[in-house]
């Protein structure tokens, strides 16, 4: 079983002239996890992701493998497989061969092009030319690409993008037992529902910088700081509210009372002999923690 | 295996699973029999006397083709290198075009490696379209020079020495077809400037140059001229003017790995070590 190796982005910029695509990135990513790293389209993760594989040149910083530059590795397909946005195929080959052309460079057996075709559902689809695939069965090609190598560590950008709901479903199930195994799994979205399911660690980027790094929960606490509440007799519920001065604001569901403790406000309710028909925290949702994270707009 | 053989091994796939170079081959096969048999049957008349000089319009005097079959068997390079050109600036362009210089680098990321294992695959399969094209000017051409009555001079040593100096040109044309793909990525761009080159700007060079001694010498270093040098015959050789002799087959030879490597050093400068987005 092949092992995960550490990912590791260590002061990374990019520059295309003057415009600063890329600033100071540094994060670690770890083997046994699925990490998603999430930005809003243009915000950068696909350059981040091109510069980890040699691909573009990082105007400063290192990003490395255990250690080593992708350029570095003794047997790159080995250690590393990604799946990059892009579509990479000529339309004109088979997808047999597009992944035999690959298998041959890295002095791969043969027989591990039908292995990984079989594995990502498109056995069956191998000697098709590839300009007849649907954008699904592309990214399914791509997935196939990345896994040739039997690497230990995954680098997919984009993976879920253009895939029917059964194909989501089977690649959330792939990246958890990727990781399972041990490997490092790292995978960008622009969407965090797309891939809440399934990650363990986020990395969040915005305008090409870093804004957050940790677990999955540690974007969803201390983010709901309102409590929803409701009377059938409201004005009495609001004068209750003022007098214990407690800030509120009329929502769709009741009144919006600014403390994250529903207790006080069934306490308070209780003394000021008031009945109450609704009362829970509001629900902020991952998306919307994570909207407020890269939109700037409002911290948290 | 070394990783250079294994990605010179990954260039033949490349080539060989995409329809491009057999489409190539056949156009290639065609045009060079239709040629080297039109004008074998033509010239092999007149100098037989079954078609009357004065049947055809030479704007006087009759026509010397003292060496007939080096000159027919000449096409197969002469007219025919604009084939592996094309394949050797197709193959490298296309790779940028449908994005598959990613994952080429990502399984091959020594990048310069990967562009001296694109030029050597694409030299051989380039000798290879050398033979096709003796196919047709020897195969065909010969055929009918012998169906004339025209010696064919297939047991000449100097006709199989002209065979082997064909592939060798062919190769190294190929070589300059990646070079000018590396040099001009875009592809559309790429062929037109191969055709504009190849069909209208070099033959109109070669005769301008013709006419006076200094140019001449000059335009012996074109690449068409010293590709002809190399071979050692060709149809143009018919409208030198001038005292000046073409080079030697050595000298075109070197002349044209000159611009092979010098196309393809700089187009890996131009194109092939920028960032892959």
């Amino acid at each position: 079983m092949p092992t995960g190796a550490v990912i590791e982005f260590t002061g990374i910029g990019k520059n295309f002239g003057k415009v600063a695509a890329v600033s100071d990135l540094s994060f670690t990513v770890l083997p046994g996890r699925v990490t998603g790293f999430l930005g809003p389209n243009g915000a950068g993760k696909t350059t981040s992701l091109r510069i980890l594989l040699g691909l573009v040149a990082a105007s400063s910083g290192t990003a490395t493998f255990g250690g080593l530059r992708y350029r570095d590795l003794p047997s790159p397909l080995k250690t590393v497989g990604a799946a990059l946005e892009a579509a990479s195929f000529h339309p004109g080959r088979t997808a047999r061969n597009h992944l035999g052309v690959y298998a041959i460079a890295s002095g791969l057996p043969r027989n591990r092009v039908m292995d990984v075709l079989t594995q990502v559902g498109l056995g069956d689809h191998a000697n098709q030319r590839v300009g007849g695939y649907s954008l699904g069965m592309r990214q399914r090609l791509g997935l196939a690409f990345a896994l040739i190598g039997d690497p230990g560590v995954l680098v997919l950008d984009e993976p879920i993008n253009g895939l029917d709901p059964e194909g989501i479903r089977w690649i959330r199930g792939f990246l958890r037992d990727m990781a399972a195994e041990g490997r490092t799994v790292l995978v960008s979205s622009h969407l965090l529902s797309e891939v809440q399911q399934s990650v363990d660690d986020v990395i969040i980027i915005a305008g090409g910088s870093l804004v957050h790094v940790g677990p999955l929960s540690s974007i969803d606490t201390n983010t709901a700081p309102q409590t929803i509440v409701d009377s059938p007799d409201r004005e009495a519920l609001a004068a209750a509210l003022t007098a214990a001065n407690i800030a509120f604001s009329i929502g769709r569901t009741g009144l919006l009372a600014a403390t994250p403790d529903p207790a006080l406000l069934g306490h308070l309710a209780f003394t000021a002999g008031v009945e109450l028909s609704v009362l829970h925290r509001q629900k902020v949702g991952l998306e919307d923690s994570f909207l407020a994270l890269v939109g700037g707009s409002h911290s948290l | 295996m070394s990783s250079f053989l294994r990605s010179v091994a990954a260039e033949f796939v490349k080539v060989f699973t995409t329809r491009l170079w057999w489409m190539l081959a056949i156009v290639l096969f065609l045009y060079i029999a239709l040629l080297a048999g039109g004008l074998g049957a033509l010239f092999a008349g007149i100098q037989t006397g079954v078609i009357s000089p004065d049947a055809v319009s030479t704007g006087g005097g009759s026509p010397s083709f003292s060496n007939l079959p080096p000159l027919i068997y000449g096409f197969a390079s002469s007219v025919g290198y604009v084939f592996p050109l094309l394949l050797g600036a197709l193959a490298t362009t296309g790779e940028l075009r449908h994005q598959t210089l990613t994952p080429t680098f990502l399984a091959s990321p020594r990048r310069g490696m990967v562009l001296g294992a694109k030029t050597l695959a694409l030299t051989l399969i380039g000798a290879g379209f050398g033979l096709v094209a003796i196919a047709a000017s020897v195969g065909v051409g010969g055929g009918i020079l012998g169906a004339f009555g025209v010696d064919a001079r297939l047991l000449d040593p100097e006709t199989w020495l002209l065979v082997a100096r064909t592939l060798l040109a062919m190769g190294l044309w190929a070589a300059i077809g990646v070079g000018v793909g590396v040099l001009i990525p875009n592809q559309v761009a790429s062929i037109v400037v191969v055709l504009a080159f190849t069909q209208f700007v070099e033959p109109l060079l070669r005769l301008a140059s013709s006419f006076l001694e200094v140019t001449a010498q000059i335009g012996n270093f074109l690449p068409g001229a010293a590709s002809d040098a190399l071979v050692g015959a060709s149809v143009f050789s018919l409208a030198n003017t001038t005292t000046v002799l073409p080079l030697d087959w050595w000298q075109g030879g070197l002349a044209l790995l000159g611009y092979a490597l010098i196309a393809t050093l700089l187009g890996y400068l131009v194109s092939w070590k920028k960032d892959v987005t």
